[in-house]
């Protein structure tokens, strides 16, 4: 049996005729964009709330992440934060809003507090959700009726997806991160890839990553066309979530772990799908066009497929290098890489440089948690030292839904998940990275491999 | 969710592949609170210029083109999964929209929202375009309960629907009416799961 068979078994409620099956939820995480169509469906059919303690809001897409403790300026955002603090507050759901100590991105806040935890089932309305199977959990996005189903019910109606096993074993070359992995394995399958599939990470490779590096694999999983990505937990995944906020204590934390101990996939367990690849073979990577598939290791030249709309947008032609490319903007936040693993990683690297002239760097704390421990660790000081902006946590050049766009035209190195046309503001050039190539970027001020910094 | 068991109707031909979710509904309206109004703004950005005026050749701009078919051309609704482009659909007044192929996560949300995506060959689909090229005003008929889709006198074919979802839209039940009804079974299952 694999790992996803045995969550989903031990999850489902009952059968419905037609094969699909009802699938209990353990955790609803839910924000301001896909929550208040949800919430006045309840209201106006006048259906109570089942079980508000599994539900865990924030406010992140739509906030600023400047003056985060003045009112949000721009009206319909400021509605739309307004309106999840008001539902909340009517159904009594503890909202980390603007300016709470826990307050974040989504994905960022619910594996920090403890709430993420290995054999549970959680969703969210936002397709990131992915990012929390790190923790050997099924989790995945949903749409907003889906939002109101688990809200009345806290079950879902869903035909059971594929499996399909991605293994990764070997050691990585320095400068290669778990970014750059999981780019590299996106352009050997496709961003249709992974279609009607939920994915499982292994190899020993994958095991040697830390829980951050692990979620930036399972956030993008979905970037692949699959339904979810998941990582077996192990001692690391433990040693994480214990002591936080939210996770079991004591003796429950011990039954908990003996529980999760047994939560992975079976020698001989069959999968619909495996891949897998040699840690060696994967380079620094970058997107050079307007989806995450199309991705290239940073030595090599942009391929002439047929890809002319999406070079047109970008900008660049096939056969051209990247290298040296003049670069505007730097972005390094995201629940793919807005972690404190990921901030120390850029500050240890820019500690003593400066972002080039013409550059704007901007670096965006996945949490209210991780900006605070930024501070205290004095990374603020260095990134200022640098010509780097900390900024307030939020989902920001991500999506754009704020003011923190790129302007048309320019080019932005970003360690977020997409770079679809107009994802980072009208007419934005995005080149997917990772935070360490996205520093080393800023300080160069053109597209430059990482690894020419680092002596072996 | 509205029940629907027949749609008799003329139909809106749009021939263009891979249309995706942010054509449909940009995200710019993703802001609103509430699940009306979008069919103001649907395809916003093919029906008008940035000025407000209306782009004259677009389709729903024709009035020629009328109904509660939309028929469009293959990988309809891919891209982002946001549910906001089926209400701006929906909100519109379609009920049923025909393709080659649709998205998956465009499809499911699709059936969860009482619009029906019935998916045709590409041969069917040329002909169906033909014939609203031939004449506008040609009448389609969908029939749920017996799964098909009648082009003419002589042409009738069957389409898929799961069997669940099928009755949903036959009753107007939604996914929350079927799992209010079994909130017994959850109740067992909460009761026996042991959480960690
Ligand atoms: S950071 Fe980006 S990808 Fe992540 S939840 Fe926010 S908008 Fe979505």
């Amino acid at each position: 049996m694999t790992l996803f068979d045995k969550i989903w078994d031990a999850h489902v409620v009952t059968q419905i005729k037609g094969g699909r099956q009802v699938l209990y939820i353990d955790r609803h995480f839910i924000h301001e964009v896909t929550s208040p169509q949800a919430f006045s469906g309840l209201k106006t059919r006048n259906i109570p709330l089942y079980r508000k303690e599994k539900i865990t809001a924030t406010a992140d897409h739509n906030v600023p992440t400047k003056n985060q403790h003045l009112p949000i300026t721009e009206p319909l955002s400021k509605k739309q934060v307004n309106t999840l603090l008001q539902n909340c507050k009517d159904f009594d759901i503890p909202c980390y809003g603007l300016g709470h100590e826990k307050q974040g991105i989504v994905h960022v806040i619910g594996p920090e507090l403890g709430i993420t935890r290995p054999g549970m089932t959680i969703v969210c309305g936002d397709s990131h959700t992915s990012t929390h199977g790190a923790f050997g959990c099924i989790a995945f996005g949903i749409g907003t009726s889906q939002v109101e189903q688990v809200m009345a019910s806290q079950c879902l109606i869903l035909n059971k997806p594929k499996t399909m096993r991605i293994t990764v074993n070997g050691a990585l070359q320095k400068g290669v991160t778990s970014k750059d992995i999981v780019l590299y394995i996106i352009s050997k399958l496709t961003a249709a890839g992974g279609t009607g599939h939920f994915i499982e990470f292994a190899g020993d490779t994958i095991q040697n990553l830390s829980m951050e590096a692990r979620m930036t694999i399972c956030n993008m999983s979905i970037e692949m066309g699959a339904r979810g990505g998941m990582i077996a937990p192990d001692q690391k995944t433990f040693d994480y979530i214990k002591g936080r906020e939210f996770a079991p204590k004591g003796i429950d934390f011990e039954n908990a772990v003996a529980h999760w101990k047994t939560l992975k996939s079976e020698d001989g367990a069959i999968f619909d799908t495996e891949h897998s690849f040699e840690a060696s073979d994967i380079s620094p990577m970058l997107t050079y066009g307007t989806n995450p598939g199309m991705g290239i290791k940073i030595e090599d030249s942009i391929p002439d497929t047929n890809n002319k709309k999406a070079l047109d947008y970008m900008g660049f032609s096939a056969g051209e290098s990247l290298i040296g490319k003049r670069i505007e903007h730097v972005f390094i936040g995201s629940c793919t890489n807005s972690r404190i693993e990921d901030l120390r990683q850029v500050a240890d690297f820019v500690k003593g440089k400066s972002k080039a002239q013409h550059i704007t760097a901007m670096i965006v704390p996945g949490s209210k948690k991780v900006e605070k421990q930024a501070k205290e660790e004095g990374l603020d000081k260095i990134f200022e030292a640098a010509g780097f902006e900390l900024r307030e946590p939020g989902c920001s050049a991500c999506l754009g839904m704020n003011e923190d766009k790129i302007p048309e035209g320019e080019y932005c190195v970003s360690t977020s998940n997409r770079n679809f046309e107009g994802r980072q503001g009208p007419g934005a050039r995005t080149i997917l990275a990772s935070p360490l190539t996205a520093a080393a970027v800023a300080v160069e001020g053109q597209i430059v491999d990482i690894r020419k910094f680092l002596s072996n | 969710m509205e029940a629907l068991q027949k749609i008799k109707s003329t139909a809106v031909p749009i021939p263009v592949e891979n249309i995706d979710t942010d054509q449909i509904i940009p995200a710019r309206f993703l802001k609103a609170i509430s699940r009306e109004g979008f069919g103001e703004n649907l395809f916003r950005d093919w029906r008008y210029e940035k000025s407000g005026n209306k782009v004259d050749d677009f389709i729903l701009n024709n009035p020629i083109y009328t109904g509660k078919i939309l028929v469009a051309g293959k990988n309809f609704g891919c891209g982002s999964s946001r549910e906001h482009a089926v209400w701006a659909l929906h909100d519109y007044g379609f009920r049923v929209v025909i393709s080659s192929f649709f998205a998956d996560i465009f499809k499911g949300n699709s059936l969860n929202n009482g619009l029906v995506p019935i998916t045709v060959d590409d041969a069917t689909l040329h002909l169906i375009f033909e014939f609203i090229e031939n004449d506008p005003n040609h009448v389609f008929e969908v029939d749920i309960a017996s799964q098909t889709l009648k082009i003419n006198e002589t042409h009738t074919l069957h389409f898929d629907i799961d069997e669940y979802k099928k009755e949903c839209i036959l009753k107007g039940y939604d996914d929350i009416d079927y799992l209010l009804s079994i909130k017994d079974k959850i109740e067992e299952f909460e009761k026996q799961q042991e959480l960690y």
